[in-house]
């Protein structure tokens, strides 16, 4: 069999197969797409975007000219031979083939790119869901990101220190790489244990109901995934040793953050209970501000000197600083001694206000 | 057969005659010789092959072993496009490299465990897990290179950074200071790019060409890792 002329050359080939079927490990079924164009129809705010519209019915195109092009004559005719199957086949791979999996890293990296300045730059009409995966969650950004954070937050927190030794030669320095498990453990369990908790419970309460129905479990996952990504440059950025600017930093990501993840759930939560909406909301930004300032203090808190009382102080000290502190919480001191004797003004009087 | 080349040949025939017609009016007669001898002249030759490494001496075994990872560290020093790592793929060299690595990062047991450097065990499981996952990753994005061949590119691409792990050894035992951290940070940096340069060198072509940057990232952040592990080491 002689090899098909490359997709370039003729927008509408010759042949039985669509254009979307025709990327191998592609396995969007039409009517989900068709849904897609429908709802990006009906917002107007949509449409003014040239970008977006020139994605939608030619997006899978762009994705299958790219793929069809890179690899020689002969992965031509394989192409050929996987789409006729996948034609006749039209159902997704079983979940223990590997294109199963490989549907989900079906990115390329300028999709990857904006997927990420779309986290950064949440805006209320956008929904990121629809706006920016279009319905197609991959789970290269997720992974990367959750990956990059962790490692990110153990290195500059173990910088912290070494910069904070070079001031003050008491301090004793060591790699502390334990502390690259727990970053590990704790950024992946946040990024897949909170999406599953949170679709679980939309599918709970929006029951049978599949129009507007709720998120995949994979657009949830995707959705965390990237919201994270604005921590990255936060993290690195609180190597300044400067509280207030480091505070500063924190709000600032923390509500770009959770404003992400909140405009892509409204659309889904509004038509629930007043109640249910408003609960699930602030439980949603609650864990991520619980999040950020878990990660703030564990990574970057000074060590005492080796002189003075052991660190067990360090723990007993976060639920004082989310009332207004009244001592800056510095990253190293000149003197350890005064750091000690700030926290123990600070923790008795804040005590008594903890207890309504 | 003679006789149906010459046939379509024939200039002006009037009649168009059908394609291969003239095989029917073959057969097989006696003037056409069908004997001979059919060996395969490779047969003996393979035999003796075999028979010689399994009667070679050791010595011969390990060095030629030895020979043939020496040889693809050469081609990690100087990266070149080439195919030797991706052709003959092994994994002695990532394993030597590895173990070689993990026991230098190692420090005395006389620190407390908690707040310590990686253990061996944990060196081990980031460079090989490191390495199975971006493995992973390049074929999960549409890569053409197989699974071992890739984790043999990335084993061996961390010779330059064992390399600086053993100058930084040599640094540290002067007197500590800033000139010996700017020496050793200077030389990680180095051979980081150095590592970079050539695992690019030999996995990107591997990729489709809109997401290059996508199988190259992880790769980054390992050997970025990796570095820092060598970078913060202390006795």
């Amino acid at each position: 069999p002689e090899p098909r002329p490359p997709p370039l050359a003729t927008p509408s080939h010759p042949g039985p197969t669509s254009d979307l079927s025709r990327t191998p490990g592609r396995c969007e079924p039409d009517p989900e797409f068709e849904e897609a164009t429908n709802l990006l129809a009906e917002t107007p705010e949509a449409a003014t975007t040239s970008r977006s519209e020139q994605l939608t019915p030619q997006g899978h195109v762009a994705v299958a000219v790219g793929s069809g092009d890179s690899y020689g004559a002969e992965d031509e005719v394989e192409e050929s031979d996987k789409t006729a199957l996948l034609q006749e086949e039209k159902q997704q791979p079983g979940f223990w083939t590997f294109g199963y999996y490989q549907s989900f890293f079906d990115v390329d990296t300028w999709q990857v790119l904006d997927r990420i300045r779309g986290s950064l730059l949440p805006r209320p009409g956008h929904n990121f869901v629809r706006h920016r995966l279009r319905n197609r969650p991959d789970l290269y950004g997720p992974f990367w990101i959750c990956a990059t954070l962790a490692f990110v937050l153990a290195i500059t927190g173990n910088l912290t220190l070494l910069l904070a030794q070079r001031r003050d030669p008491s301090i004793h320095y060591s790699p502390q790489f334990h502390k690259v498990t727990v970053a590990g453990v704790t950024i992946y369990c946040y990024a897949w244990l909170v999406p599953l908790a949170l679709w679980g419970f939309l599918r709970w309460r929006q029951g049978v109901q599949e129009r507007l129905g709720p998120y995949t479990f994979l657009e949830t996952v995707c959705v965390y995934g990237y919201s994270l990504f604005v921590f990255i440059p936060t993290v690195v950025l609180w190597l300044i040793p400067v509280p207030w600017l480091q505070w500063l930093f924190g709000v600032l990501a923390l509500a770009l953050s959770a404003a992400g993840l909140v405009f892509t759930l409204w659309p889904v939560v509004r038509e629930d209970t007043r109640l249910a909406a408003a609960v699930l909301l602030s439980v949603v930004v609650l864990l991520h501000a619980l999040l950020a300032l878990g990660c703030k203090f564990y990574f970057f808190q000074p060590l005492p000197p080796a002189h003075v009382a052991p660190p067990p102080r360090a723990t007993a000290l976060p639920p004082s600083i989310l009332l207004p502190p009244t001592s800056p919480w510095s990253v190293a001191t000149p003197d350890g001694r005064s750091l000690q004797a700030q926290h123990e003004r600070t923790l008795l009087p804040a005590l008594p206000t903890l207890r309504p | 057969m003679a006789e149906a080349a010459e046939s379509p040949g024939d200039p002006g025939t009037a009649s168009p005659r059908p394609l291969f017609a003239g095989l029917s009016d073959i057969s097989i007669s006696q003037d056409i010789p069908v004997e001979g001898e059919i060996t395969i002249p490779m047969r003996s030759r393979i035999r003796e092959f075999d028979s010689s490494t399994l009667n070679e001496s050791v010595q011969n075994t390990i060095m030629r072993d030895l020979k043939a990872v020496g040889k693809k560290f050469m081609h990690v020093l100087y990266p070149r496009k080439s195919n030797t790592l991706l052709r003959d793929w092994d994994l002695w060299g990532p394993l030597i490299l590895c173990v070689t690595l993990a026991l230098m990062l190692q420090r005395g047991s006389v620190d407390s465990e908690k707040d310590g450097g990686p253990q061996f065990a944990e060196v081990f499981v980031i460079v090989w897990f490191g390495a199975v996952t971006i493995t992973l990753n390049s074929k999960l994005l549409g890569g053409n290179i197989s699974f071992f061949q890739s984790l043999c590119v990335l084993g061996y691409c961390i010779l330059p950074l064992t390399v600086a792990m053993l100058v930084c050894r040599l640094v540290l035992l002067a007197e500590p200071g800033p000139i010996n951290f700017m020496v050793r940070f200077f030389v990680v940096i180095v051979m980081f790019a150095w590592s970079i340069i050539a695992s690019t060198a030999f996995l990107a072509d591997s990729q489709p060409p809109n997401r290059k940057a996508l199988a190259v990232y992880p790769v980054f952040l390992f050997y970025f890792v990796i570095s820092w592990m060598i970078l913060t080491f202390t006795p």
